[in-house]
């Protein structure tokens, strides 16, 4: 497979010099509302949302800036300035603007936007408004700096600020204890993620004295092929952590402990999305190590089947969508793997999967809204007529998910089942299947919130949330229809000057594969149906079968992680502190105690007379004059 | 010059055993005032009138009486014990000075050798002596003479802060006085009104005379305690004597001249 | 002719040791090491004399300055003692052996 030759981007000019105005005006608010506290009390949350519609403005207009450019031009680097040079570097912070990262900047500051205007009426009660905002912002600019970086060590800076902003908005509620543990395990699983990142950019600088990704991406034919393939495992380890992908998924679930709106954020706009953007924007590398591409596509497969399992069986409505969102970033993955055939693919559907999970999660927050912060499902049931509004906008999403055709997800999704089957039939055997169970999970949760009878709890009345809420609704339940259609025929020419991958033809009608495909996903509509539509649900989950168990229990991939590292961890801490107090303490209690009894002796020298230290100084001066001239006589 | 020095050595040897041996502190200090103005006179001998009129008016001037303010401010205590608290430092310190001295005498035994130039040259060649030291004062040595600038500021701030004694009560007024003098009039007994006079006699009417009550004791208030106990307190009977013998020798004359008339 | 200045130099400064080292009161021991500093201005001064110089002169106007500061921060920590403990003997300000 011989890589695309990308073409390399050119000087910013008139327009595009202000690309910079993308990440400092969030940056600008975080500042002030985190920064100027009690001043910006009642005007901070607005003044977020401004900064976030000035920096989505600023995007809208480069993107169209870019449209209107020839091909060759429209990437563009920005370089701000020098960070540091030291020895034979120079590191200097620049920024790119190309045809993918435009992208990233119009869903993560559209998105992003309408998620901080939902905010304004679902954190509308809350006493510490101001900072939610203020992290919002921040998380939003970290997010902005890790996708138009123009080197990756910028971009492990905005890489770091997303998990410090993650941390910070999960644990925003950090008086409940689960929520504080929550907001610790993303850091520390994070920063399992960010070794990875931290060594294969240290092998970059090695291997190219550059982390720029021009440098990386015309360096990268010359390296030795163990380079490669490190490089791109190291890569995969990084965005495995960010993107919540087996192995390192388990902090996603718990990560629901955050506001409803920071999931939303984590989960369609910013965070996930940073590994299968990293995986992208790594194609010089990854195009060439086949086996870390296998990796990759190992790594998508198991967890979008994983996550679809865990999906399948949660009763908690967030976590149900959490799994989701491992699943549909396991396809983002999956089609990362695949290569220059599928790297379209999975931008695409990460765009799509952006407007319908930030819908669909934005929903479950109204639904969480109306009754009373109550997440679990089996208290929910005939929903529709109370909340219409969030139940029809739901429903988009719902479609779009499942791959109905037409809506956004029919798109996105068959196009990576396709390329699955073209890697090899046993992944696109599993990719098919889990589009299945999406369509059953998803199925399940329409039927056991909007469906069935009343199983509120006492005193819990439903009410439909106030405009500021809905109106963001409807507007990403547009997008979650119409989306894939606007984007089908265009996005791949448009990304394959900077993404490296080869277009393919794509039709309205759908190939064998894409017929196969909605077949199943019917299937799976109806077995949702069968199993949760057709009786009551109880209040109460039911025993459930294996299966079920291990889906309740996240697939034991907390226990994995005591078993595997924690619990040798603490064992080797425990050894590590029991050699310290025995062996390393005792010597330097020795010492201590050597030294406590020589200055028992040295104090009764010191008896605190003026004239006694006199005397002793005379009597040092003789001794000194005395070895001096005695010296000297010798 | 050599009688000079032979007349200034002693006597400056004299006062600076009369500084450490004396027991009241006054005295020792009129001993160092008298090493110190021997000294100004052998700098004076040694071409070296500038320090002369420095050691004069720094030393003796202020620095001494800087002392002896001092000294009277923080009161005439009794004079220091002869008793050495601490064991064996006065053996100790006698070898160590008996050391030091025969250490310094034996490396100043060889140090100097042939004969002294004289300042005569120099001060011909400066111009005099205070403009040869004015010419290193402000030329070679002029960054010592800045730093002591800065030495001097922050000594005199420093003295001032360490002096500077914190009010801590609120001042008494004449009201909260009087409360208290009759607070201890009701507790104590303590008499309420002002302290008595000194006595005042014939002879005497200094502030150590003591009064006298009607019944001829004296009154123990009438003489401040720091001189109680220095044992400046004069003899008040005896003054009453004189007293009593100097009236009757007048009344008598006067009678005698009423006679006579 | 020199040697005599320097021996009653040595003289004063081993008279002064030995006041630091047996007088309690506070002020003597002090004034004491004023004569210390007398002593080694004598030598000074005379070893200007001795080499045609000024510079010991000029080093005997330093000290006296160093001095004068010296003097007027000590009297203020003497005073100040005296103010908490109402005592200036050096004996008793053995805080440190406590």
């Amino acid at each position: 497979m011989i890589p695309l030759e990308t073409i390399d981007p050119v000087a910013a000019t008139g327009l595009f010099s202000y690309a910079w105005l993308m990440i400092a005006l969030p940056a600008l608010g975080a500042f002030v509302l985190l920064g100027f506290g009690r001043y910006v009390e009642k005007s901070g949350p607005y003044l977020a949302v401004a900064t976030i519609g000035g920096s989505f403005v600023v995007a809208m207009a480069l993107f169209v800036q870019m449209l209107a450019a020839p091909v060759d031009q429209r990437a563009v680097s920005v370089q701000l300035y020098t960070w540091f040079t030291t020895g034979t570097w120079q590191l200097d912070v620049g920024l790119l603007v190309d045809q993918l990262s435009i992208l990233f900047a119009l869903l993560i500051t559209g998105v992003g936007g309408l998620i901080h205007v939902y905010s304004l009426g679902y954190m509308a009660h809350d006493e510490r408004k101001r900072r939610f905002f203020g992290y919002l912002n921040l998380f939003v600019a970290a997010m902005l700096t890790l996708v138009l970086a123009d080197n990756y060590l910028v971009l492990f800076v905005g890489w770091e600020g997303v998990g410090l902003a993650s941390y910070l908005l999960i644990g925003f509620w950090q008086y409940k204890p689960s929520a504080a543990a929550a907001a610790k395990k993303a850091f520390v699983m994070n920063r399992v993620g960010d070794l990875g990142m931290v060594l294969a950019i240290s092998a970059m600088l090695a291997q190219f004295g550059s982390s720029a990704f021009i440098d990386v991406n015309h360096g990268a034919e010359h390296l030795a092929p163990g380079w490669t393939t490190a490089i791109g495992l190291l890569l995969l380890l990084g965005a495995c952590g960010k993107s919540a992908q087996v192995p390192l998924q388990a902090w996603l679930l718990d990560a629901m402990e955050g506001p409803t709106p920071v999931s939303a954020l984590i989960h369609a706009a910013t965070m996930v999305t940073a590994g299968v953007y990293l995986v992208v924007r790594s194609h010089a590398i990854f195009d060439l190590t086949a086996d870390a591409r296998l990796a990759v596509v190992i790594v998508g497969t198991v967890t979008l089947l994983a996550g679809a399992w865990i999906g399948c069986s949660k009763d908690d409505i967030k976590k149900v969508l959490a799994g989701s969102t491992m699943s549909q970033i396991g396809y983002m993955m999956l089609a990362a793997g695949i290569g220059p055939a599928g790297y379209a693919f999975a931008i695409f559907h990460l765009l799509t999967h952006g407007a319908f999970k930030a819908n669909m999660f934005l929903g479950a927050g109204s639904v969480m809204h109306g009754m009373n912060d109550d997440v679990d499902m089996r208290h929910y049931g005939a929903l529709a007529k109370y909340l219409p509004i969030t139940f029809w906008t739901f429903a988009c999403g719902y479609l779009a998910i499942i791959g109905f055709p037409l809506t956004a997800g029919f798109f996105s999704k068959d196009h990576i089942i396709e390329a699955a089957f073209g890697q090899s039939a046993l992944v696109g055997t599993l990719a098919l299947l889990g589009a299945g169970v999406t369509a059953f999970y998803m199925t399940r949760l329409m039927l056991m919130t909007f469906g069935g009878k009343k199983r509120w709890l006492d005193g819990v009345h439903p009410h439909e949330s106030p405009a500021v809420m809905t109106v963001p609704l409807i507007v990403l339940a547009a997008l979650s229809l119409v989306a894939g259609a606007v984007m089908n025929w265009w996005i791949q020419e448009w990304l394959e000057p900077a993404a490296g991958n080869h277009a393919h033809e794509v039709e309205l009608l759908p190939t064998p594969i894409g017929w196969l495909t909605m077949l199943v996903v019917a299937a799976g509509v109806f077995v949702g149906w069968w199993v949760f539509g057709r009786k009551p649900i109880p209040a109460v989950a039911p025993q459930g079968n294996v299966l079920a168990v291990a889906g309740r229990n996240e697939l034991y991939g907390n226990a994995v992680n005591d078993t595997l590292v924690v619990k040798p961890v603490l064992g080797v801490s425990r050894a590590a502190v029991a050699a310290d107090a025995k062996a390393f303490d005792g010597f330097v209690n020795l010492l201590a105690n050597a030294l406590g009894g020589l200055s028992v002796g040295g104090r009764r020298v010191q008896n605190g007379y003026v004239r006694s230290y006199a005397l002793t100084m005379v009597l040092g001066v003789l001794l000194v004059g005395v070895v001096l001239i005695l010296g000297l006589g010798a | 010059m050599t009688i000079v020095f032979w007349i200034c050595a002693p006597l400056m040897v004299l006062g600076g055993l009369g500084l450490i041996l004396f027991r009241k502190a006054v005295y020792s200090a009129l001993s160092m005032a008298l090493t110190m103005v021997c000294l100004a006179v052998l700098y004076a001998s040694l071409d070296a009138p500038f320090l002369f009129a420095i050691q004069i008016i720094v030393y003796t001037g202020a620095i001494l009486m800087l002392f002896l303010f001092v000294l009277m401010l923080v009161g005439v205590d009794t004079p220091d014990s002869i008793v050495e608290t601490i064991k064996g430092q006065r053996i100790l310190s006698a070898i160590g000075a008996l050391g030091l001295l025969g250490l310094m005498i034996f490396s100043i035994g060889g140090a100097v050798t042939g004969p002294s130039a004289g300042l005569a040259g120099a001060e011909q060649a400066a111009g005099g002596n205070v403009q040869g030291i004015a010419q290193l004062l402000f030329g070679r040595y002029v960054w010592v003479f800045e730093l002591t600038s800065a030495l001097l500021i922050t000594a005199a701030v420093g003295a001032m802060i360490l002096a500077h004694a914190q009010r801590t009560k609120p001042k008494l007024g004449q009201r909260e006085q009087a409360d208290a003098r009759m607070k201890a009039y009701a507790d104590q007994g303590t008499h309420p009104g002002s302290l008595p006079n000194s006595g005042v006699f014939a002879t005497s009417n200094s502030i150590a005379t003591p009064a006298l009550l009607p019944d001829g004791t004296i009154a123990p208030d009438s003489v401040s305690q720091t001189l109680a106990e220095r044992g400046a307190q004069l003899d008040s009977t005896q003054l009453r004597a004189l007293t009593a013998e100097t009236f009757e020798r007048a009344e008598r004359i006067r009678d005698e001249e009423d006679e006579e008339l | 002719m020199i040697d005599q200045y320097l021996y009653l130099a040595v003289i004063l400064f081993v008279i002064g040791a030995v006041g630091v080292m047996i007088r309690r009161n506070a002020l003597v021991a002090f004034m004491s090491v004023e004569l210390m500093l007398n002593a080694a201005n004598l030598a000074l001064v005379a070893f200007a004399w001795h080499h045609a110089s000024f510079d010991g002169q000029v080093a005997s106007f330093f000290v006296m300055v160093v001095a004068a500061a010296e003097v007027v921060v000590g009297l203020a920590i003497i005073v100040s003692i005296y103010k908490t403990r109402r005592s200036t003997s050096v004996d008793n300000a053995n805080l440190l052996n406590q």
